[in-house]
Order: C-alpha cells, then structure tokens, then sequence
C-alpha cells in the first residue's frame, strides 16, 4: 500500500532528523487510512527517550504512543506509523529494527549526514516478522 | 471475563475488533487465552520462547502489569488490560566505544 506524504511533512521530518544529528530522532505519522492508500495528514515529533545510545537507537514511550493515539482519535484520524532517523546510514531497516516492529505501522527511515537528509524510505513489517516490504512513498 | 484493548498494529488478527472479552484470573493467562483466541497476534506478543516482547505493554487500568505482578497480576470481570507499544529500534551501526 502506498504512503502519500506531502511535501510539507516530508520537510517537517527532514527538518527533525537534520535537528537531532548525530543522535536518531523519531516521530509519529498521522492521518487517514483508505484501504488502498496511507495518506499522512501530519507528522508529530516525540522525544527520543532510550536510556544511552541515541546516535544508534531510539525509543518512544508507551504513554506517548497512547497519547498520540488519543490526540489522532479526537481528530478522526488514524496512527498511521512512524519515522525516525538513522545518522550516517542507509534508510533501511536494520535487525534491531525488525525484532522491535509492530505490523499494519509504516515505518520511515531518513537516511541522514552532517548536512542534509540523504534519502528517505518506508517500510512495512511482513506478518511472519521474517522481512519488511518496502512501500512506495508518493509526494 | 475481562478485557483486553487491542492497539490499532493488531486489529487486522482480530478481525477489526478494538476491545476483545477473554476469559482469564491473571494477566499472563488473559493474554494467553487471547493468543490462541486470535493466532495471529502470537508472533508479534511472544519470542520464540514464549516471554511477551519488550515492547508489547500491558496495563491493568493505567498501572504497567511489570509495576504490578506481572504476569501473576490478578484479573477480576470487571478489570481491563491495554496493550500498548513502545516503539523503538535503530540503525545498524556499531557500538560506540
């Protein structure tokens, strides 16, 4: 299934991951579901709250998940996934990616440098957690 | 019997259902019960060797199970579990030195 971000949240996210360098940044994808396309409405950035490591690893609390799923809630839309960062490598997912991944959620990867965001990928957990199928990101 | 809220990740193996009644006297049992209530929600709750995953929380009400009993965590009728995410993950990079 496709993920439609606008131009404006893809800034939004490459403003995020150029921000946080060298440390990986995260973030939440909201909008709307139709069946046959994610369409991202708005992104929300979160603190990227792993206890050490956050050039390499990253975490977001499950009071702020329940948060962000009761802020999308009270705007009909829906938790559509998340981004984060990965400083001075590929946007693709790694293996502690994969052990950590939830199903249904798109998962954007921002490739990251010194300067700028070097490319920018999504991802969608297979049901057997054996991989990921990358998804198209339409603009 | 008690319940349990499903995250959104995992609605799809329960047939769209946002809050399932299963039966249960403890957490652990209750999540159990819904594991092979639902089949498909077992690989993403448990490893291979059957512990729940990291990232998979359960609350009872609002009090983490792990702040509680954990899995011996007592269940009543009216109780209601929640699963809720933590998302997290990384890049392959090396460990800094």
């Amino acid at each position: 299934m496709p993920l439609k971000i606008g131009a404006g949240d893809v800034r939004n996210i490459r403003d995020h991951a150029k921000e946080a360098y060298p440390e990986e940044c995260a973030g939440a994808l909201v909008g709307i579901d139709t069946g046959e396309m994610k369409i991202v409405v708005d992104v929300w950035r979160a603190e990227n709250t792993h206890e050490d490591e956050r050039e390499r690893r990253f975490l977001i609390e499950p009071l702020q998940i329940k948060e962000f799923e009761e802020r999308a809630t009270e705007r009909d839309m829906d938790l559509l996934g998340f981004y984060h960062s990965h400083p001075d490598h590929p946007a693709e997912p790694s293996e502690y990616d994969r052990e950590h991944a939830w199903p249904y959620y798109s998962y954007v990867i921002a490739s990251v440098g010194s300067d700028e965001v070097k490319d920018m990928r999504s991802w969608l957990l297979k049901d057997d957690r054996s991989g990921y199928d990358e998804e198209p990101i339409l603009g | 019997m008690p319940k349990v809220r499903i995250p959104t990740p995992l609605r799809q193996y329960t047939n769209g259902s946002s809050e399932v009644q299963v039966a249960g006297n403890t957490a652990g049992e209750t999540l159990g019960n819904l594991a092979e209530e639902y089949p498909g929600l077992k690989a993403h709750l448990y490893t291979g060797d059957g512990r729940l995953r990291s990232f998979v929380n359960v609350y009872k009400d609002d009090e983490d199970i792990r702040y509680l009993d954990g899995p011996d965590t007592e269940v009543s009728e009216e109780d209601e579990l929640s699963i809720i995410p933590s998302i997290a993950g990384g890049s392959a990079a090396s460990r800094c030195r």
